[in-house]
């Protein structure tokens, strides 16, 4: 039954190719891609519960048994992030149905969605290096068509830059494969997680480990985030909500990964580094976000905070840290779909990007300016909204392990974040309503579905922490026990 | 034949590193290709180079060549390729709409 664990990526990726044939029904591809993401939700429901009663599990492709082929493995940290990543795409589709022009529907935009969650799924799944190199570039080149796509100016000129500094990335992954090749002799991330064990991380293993830092470091925005608020800003909404939501996190998903399963050994040079990247990615983001008057930055460097945020988490390393950072990864991708969902709309309702041009839209729009609202305080963390949980933790654990310089820079960058939505908020609902209801451009019906949904779906997280705690809690367990992941990957064969 | 192969990684690398710093978008393109055969030889010699012998083809042979960095390259050839498509086009299309292939001049201002 464990086939099922391909379907993630399976599904998308031949739903994707079916409605390239589909090309001039925009709403019908549209429709079939909703569906086949609600069907990968349900599935990693299903995959959720086998981890709970069963333990982690591993599908071997083509029968070849772990070191020797490539596999996919599902623990509780992989199968929550696939969950979360299936729903917020649903959604983010369902926006994308509603609001954008037909020309960009029928221009392959809903196959590269899809190519891009078999990536990104893809991304989260495997267990083996050189296979997350490949899933990584699928994600990519989806990532590189939906910037481009809409071929305005400003997108040609955005996407030179993302292209180039990814190309430059993925060759710096392909390097750190190379040497850890050279160094442990496998590529499976359980086989290299048990040989560095045994030979100790040497400083040779370290410098690797780095390598691979720098990597993911790019892809996450992990104080490598010049390209971020460029590219995040300039494609349509959805594709933007979509980027915010997912692409970072996989980056961050990596990084716990190769950081909690892998190169654990000498804390006291990677765990500091990235503690250091953290501080000074909270600090460049914090600035960047009350730096700028378009909303559409200040929405992408509130993503910036965010990789801040949750890779402190990994950099102080303790149960009640990396659990609120779990919770605080998935929080974020719903609240960060939510938030450029949100400004995007606003965007579309007063035709600038710019602060100075928007004003008193709480009159005409009510709905919307509370969804903003709920937004914002979610992103501070007030309870009872979805971001509360994993800021108490994560200040609980730096409070227990006496790291203060992270804690006091990721408290203060909840208030930077609360201060830039803020001023969003008072400059563009509040104040003189600049125009009547009949000449502002109506709202296309439906439009705030799906931000409700997602305001709901945040609220739920908050509210439903602890029917998710037995998840989280098993997630974390497995980070902090590489001996489990190794043991279900290589059990079978010792 | 490793220290020979890795020096020529150096080199390859150096050109290339030479070739993205340089402000002509197509000048670029050609770097991310040559750093592209730097790391797949790199690779390459990481799996061990053997003179004259071929991978695995049965369980009776004396000398064999590891196969998983060759799958590995073969694999990375293909994803490189179609980037390197890719972001041609896009420079070609880059240059039909901006007037330019010139990095600096791309940089544009924020307010079109």
């Amino acid at each position: 039954m464990n086939n099922l664990l391909v379907l993630p990526m399976l599904l998308p990726i031949v739903v994707g190719v079916l409605l390239i044939f589909l090309r001039t029904y925009g709403r019908v591809q549209a429709w079939i891609s909703i569906a086949s993401m609600l069907v990968t939700s349900g599935i990693s429901v299903y995959l959720l519960h086998k981890v709970q009663t069963d333990g982690i599990f591993r599908l071997d492709f083509g029968g070849w048994e772990p070191p020797f082929g490539i596999l996919f493995v599902a623990d509780s940290f992989s199968v929550l992030l696939v969950l979360t990543s299936s729903i917020v795409t649903a959604i983010c589709l369902s926006y994308a149905l509603i609001s954008t022009s037909k020309e960009l529907q029928t221009m392959y935009f809903y196959p590269s969605v899809l190519f891009l969650i078999a990536g990104v799924n893809g991304s989260f799944l495997t267990g083996d290096l050189f296979n997350l190199f490949v899933c990584f570039e699928v994600m990519l080149l989806s990532s590189y068509v939906l910037l481009t796509l809409g071929n305005s100016k400003r997108q040609l000129r955005e996407a030179i830059k993302y292209v180039s500094i990814n190309i430059v990335s993925s060759w710096f992954f392909l390097v750190a494969l190379a040497f850890l090749y050279g160094a442990v002799g496998t590529l499976n991330m359980a086989h290299v997680a048990e040989r560095v064990a045994e030979v100790g991380q040497t400083p040779l293993l370290t410098t690797i480990s780095i390598v691979f830092l720098i990597v993911f470091s790019l892809k996450a925005g992990l104080l490598l985030y010049f390209w971020l608020p460029g590219s995040y800003s300039s494609p349509p909404i959805v594709t933007s909500a979509l980027f915010g939501a997912l692409l970072t996190k996989v980056g961050i998903y990596a990084l716990f990964r190769t950081f909690s399963l892998i190169f654990y050994h000498q804390p006291e040079t990677t765990h500091l580094l990235i503690g250091i990247m953290a501080a000074l990615t909270l600090i460049g983001g914090s600035l960047g976000a009350i730096a700028f008057n378009d909303i559409r930055t200040i929405a992408a460097y509130n993503v910036v905070i965010a990789v801040g945020f949750i890779l402190v988490g990994l950099a102080i390393s303790t149960p009640a840290s990396i659990e609120g950072s779990i919770y605080y990864l998935i929080h974020d991708m719903v609240a960060k779909a939510l938030l450029f969902l949100l400004v995007g709309t606003m965007i579309t309702l007063s035709g600038t990007s710019k602060m100075a041009g928007m004003s008193g839209l709480m009159k005409n729009y009510p709905l919307l300016g509370w969804s903003f609202f709920v937004t914002m305080l979610s992103l501070a963390g007030i309870p009872p909204l979805s971001g509360f949980i994993g800021k108490v933790l994560i200040s609980g654990a730096a409070i227990d392990s006496g790291s203060y310089v992270l804690l006091a820079l990721a408290l203060l960058s909840s208030i930077f974040v609360l201060y830039s939505l803020l001023r969003v908020f008072k400059n563009c609902f509040w104040g003189e309503t600049i125009v009547s209801k009949e000449e502002q451009p109506p709202l296309r019906k439906g439009v705030l579905w799906p931000c409700l949904a997602l305001v709901l779906l945040t609220i739920g997280i908050g509210l439903g922490t602890e029917g998710m705690a037995p998840y989280v809690t098993d997630a974390a367990e497995t980070l902090l026990n590489p001996g489990i992941y190794i043991d279900a990957v290589l059990g079978l064969i010792q | 034949m490793e220290s020979l192969i890795i020096i020529l990684v150096g080199v390859l690398t150096t050109v290339a590193i030479y070739l993205v710093l340089s402000k002509n978008i197509v000048r670029v393109i050609l770097g991310t290709a040559i750093l592209s055969h730097a790391v797949h030889l790199l690779i390459l010699s990481m799996g061990g180079l053997k003179l004259g012998a071929v991978p695995l083809l049965g369980e009776e042979a004396e000398t064999y060549v590891d196969a998983l960095p060759q799958a590995l390259i073969l694999t990375a050839i293909v994803i490189s390729f179609a980037v390197t498509a890719f972001i041609l086009v896009l420079a070609y299309r880059a240059h039909q709409e901006l007037g330019t292939d010139n990095l600096s001049a791309m940089r544009g201002s924020d307010d079109e």
